[in-house]
């Protein structure tokens, strides 16, 4: 009996000293033998990690951008009717997965935080194999998620994120932006503010208080400043609070005359339609109807939002009614699949699936190195938008930007916005300095 | 002057809404000496009581007509709301007031539930310690919160107020002040709903034979066992009320945020800091402490007070139970030998 026992520590000591032998070379030198680059695909197909937020406040748009990554995926392996591969001019690609290999994806929840959304794209990238993560709609996700994958030699293409500091000040080598920011909003959004509501406004800013919401609160503040508005004050408000009295019973008493949510998804939702509840839409402040404006909106806030957006001007990357072909594609294909039209986020990450696939196409590999090569300063156009430059400067797309007003009389639920200027390129064009930031050397090794 | 008026309002206005769920976490934990950490989740499900209601009254009728087409090429859809349909007018009238109807679909889903509760789960707990409780029911709260999270979705659904009570009301001239006192008519009757609900909650303490004895049973559940009252009884049916209470609470709240799986959990650490500042178990305390953090919350986010102490908005209440339990550690109203067994 003693004897057995004494036999049966040995040998479990002894088969643990021998696995631990057996695994030690693996551990140390496994990845790095079987790859010069991270996660480079060896079988047949390649993961992509769809990193989007199916909670929090911005879940209706990681909704939609997950259907639209989808699409993407079907369409990039040949499947469907192509939506935008057939209009996309500058395109390399053929319809038969990326470089020969199937596409796949994964998916997590970014939960609308910075720290959740880092480590679903962790997990995709280390346990999934992901080569490329995209996704997110918050700027704090984006920044987050984007140096993640610059320390990792991951390529991210960002989803719906409008902060500045995007590709301003927290801008990576290995990250790249289709969406627009706050900047391009407030060159865009001033001039109209000014013939619609005059140059002698008095505003004041009720903002998102993260990344997003302080660069846009600042690129509005100069435009409308340079205008000849003034700004009474501006408040910061919590990411996802739900009820705003607090924030809107001072607003009616401050002497102020305009009212700029800088909030977005159901932040925004909730603010709009408390603000209209306490009668800001219809007071009167020296003669002059009080007005609110929401620098960027969608059409899936305005869904939310009902009656309160009749009216409201803001800006959009996007809108499923522009008269082109890249866009009659997509709303096309986004429809028939799903029964409802695309949001601009939605079109977003369309588009930078697309395109990365494209560079993968274009570069002849999925080494980060030459993928970044591909999309610095890649011109195309047909993806909606028009043409489209990827700046090599800091990895930002320019493109007409498009300033967009609450329909007074919709149709039906989903035509509720109208577009009302759409802004050349040149106007919101800006120095890349101006925001500072390194975009620093590509990253490929785990 | 207009505006300390208006925050003023406005900080009745939240208090109203901390007090009314504070209300039934302070009764359960007075009477059945539970710490219930699912009364923000019962909040929730109150609210969702109305968002099936809504959905119940809007239930449609699609029918496709193949000769109009979306602007993406499919078949146009046609719904048509079936209620309507049906009833004319006296449908849409049905939808317009949906959410207070739903009180009245409320009251008996609730009171189920807080029954089903309190014999099939808490019962179990009574002997055991606080912390114990705690996580039990927090669990509860978070199984609640995921059903109807995998049932409903994670995005809030918006459901509207009637529309007599969508504007707002001009308040600056009922009490002769400027026009710059406005305030929406569906928070007002919110807060004349919370007052109402916790008057009639007191007066029914104070002044029925069954609210006697409820009491006399808080202040010593021993001897009014000995008397021969089952007590134990009694104190499933106070849980049954405050269930109740959290519920309506919940449907009434749904036009002023549209709700979600997590709003409750949003209102527990609220109400539980409500609670401990009113004094464990301390009905009155809670009204005081609700209405009292409500009301220096509102102040708290004026740009005056925020421009001298920065960020004092978020932190307010947590400062004032700080400063509360620092100088009387039982709360306001809290009375001696409560979990301090």
């Amino acid at each position: 009996m003693r004897i057995n026992s004494i036999n049966r520590r040995l040998l479990l000591k002894s088969g643990a000293v021998m696995g631990a032998g057996l695994a030690m070379p693996t551990i140390f030198t496994g990845r790095a033998r079987a790859q010069d680059f991270c996660n480079n695909p060896t079988g047949s197909s390649v993961v992509l990690g769809f990193n989007v937020p199916q909670t929090g406040p911005y879940a209706d748009e990681g909704a939609d951008e997950l259907r639209a990554y989808q699409l993407a995926v079907q369409h990039l392996n040949g499947e469907g009717d192509g939506g935008m591969l057939g209009t996309f001019k500058g395109s390399v690609l053929k319809g038969n997965g990326v470089l020969g290999k199937k596409v796949e994806f994964v998916t997590g929840d970014t939960q609308t935080k910075a720290d959740a959304a880092r480590a679903s794209a962790k997990r995709m990238i280390e346990r999934d194999g992901a080569i490329m993560v995209t996704g997110g709609s918050s700027s704090a996700v984006a920044v987050a998620v984007q140096a993640l994958c610059q320390d990792t030699g991951i390529i991210f293409m960002s989803g719906l994120t409008h902060s500045n500091d995007t590709t301003g000040k927290d801008k990576k080598r290995n990250g790249f932006r289709h969406f627009f920011n706050a900047y391009m909003s407030g060159v865009a959004i001033a001039p109209v503010l000014g013939e619609a509501y005059g140059t002698d406004r008095k505003a004041y800013h009720l903002t998102a208080d993260y990344t997003w919401g302080w660069t846009q609160e600042e690129s509005i503040k100069n435009a409308t400043e340079a205008l000849g508005w003034s700004t009474v004050t501006a408040v910061r408000t919590p990411l996802g609070e739900a009820d705003y009295s607090q924030y809107l019973t001072p607003v009616l008493n401050s002497g102020a005359d305009v009212l700029i949510l800088n909030h977005y998804g159901k932040d925004m939702i909730n603010s709009l339609t408390q603000a209209v509840q306490f009668g800001l839409r219809d007071k009167q402040v020296d003669g002059r109807n009080f007005e609110i404006v929401v620098p960027l909106f969608s059409e899936l806030m305005a869904q939310g939002a009902g009656d309160a957006i009749k009216g409201i001007y803001g800006t959009a990357n996007w809108d499923w009614k522009l008269d082109n072909d890249g866009s009659k594609a997509f709303t096309k294909s986004f429809g028939q699949a799903y029964g409802q039209p695309p949001s601009q986020a939605a079109h977003t990450c369309y588009v930078q699936a697309l395109l990365y696939a494209n560079a993968v196409e274009t570069a002849g590999t999925f080494d980060p190195a030459g993928v970044v090569e591909a999309l610095e300063d890649f011109e195309f156009d047909g993806l909606g938008n028009g043409p489209t430059l990827y700046r090599a400067a800091d990895h930002q797309c320019f493109k007409p930007v498009l300033v967009v007003q609450g329909k007074e009389e919709p149709t039906d639920k989903f035509d509720l916005l109208e577009v009302v200027k759409e802004v050349p390129a040149e106007e919101v064009t800006y120095d890349p300095a101006i925001f500072g930031g390194e975009l620093g050397p590509v990253s490929t090794a785990c | 002057m207009d505006q300390i008026v208006l925050q003023l309002l406005n900080g009745l206005d939240k208090g109203g809404a901390y007090a009314l769920i504070a209300l039934g976490l302070t009764l359960v934990f007075g009477t059945l000496g539970v710490v219930n950490f699912a009364h923000g989740a019962l909040f929730m499900l109150g609210a969702f009581c109305a968002v099936v209601v809504y959905q119940v009254l809007q239930i449609e009728t699609v029918t496709i007509d193949p000769d109009r087409l979306t602007p993406w090429g499919s078949p146009m859809e046609i719904r048509t709301p079936l209620v309507q349909a049906w009833l004319g007018d006296f449908g849409g009238l049905l939808l317009e007031w949906a959410v207070p109807l739903s009180i009245l679909v409320a009251i008996p889903v609730m009171l189920a539930i807080g029954l089903v509760m309190e014999r099939g789960l808490i019962r179990h707990f009574y002997r055991r310690s606080h912390a114990e409780q705690i996580l039990v029911t927090f669990g509860l709260a978070i199984v609640l919160q995921e059903l109807v999270k995998a049932y409903f979705g994670a995005n809030p659904i918006p459901v509207s107020a009637p529309a007599a009570l969508t504007g707002s009301a001009d308040v600056g001239a009922w009490l002769g002040l400027g026009s710059g006192v406005i305030y929406p008519w569906w928070r007002l009757t919110y807060l004349a709903f919370s007052v109402a609900i916790i008057a009639a909650v007191m007066l029914f303490l104070r002044f029925t034979t069954w609210g006697m004895v409820v009491r006399a049973g808080m202040e010593d559940r021993q001897t009014v066992g000995f008397l021969g009252i089952d007590i134990e009884r009694r104190f499933t049916v106070v849980f049954g009320i405050a269930t109740v209470i959290a519920g309506v609470a919940g449907v009434m709240y749904t036009p002023i945020v549209p709700p979600s799986y997590s709003m409750g959990m949003d209102f527990l650490v609220l109400s539980f800091v409500v609670v401990v500042v009113g004094g464990m178990g301390s009905v009155g305390g809670a009204v005081l402490a609700g209405f009292l953090l409500g009301i220096l919350q509102s102040f708290a986010a004026m740009n005056e007070v925020k421009s001298i102490v920065p960020g004092i908005d978020q932190v307010i209440i947590y400062l004032i139970a700080v400063v509360v339990l620092l100088t009387r550690p039982r709360g306001l109203l809290g009375r001696r030998g409560v979990m301090e067994r």
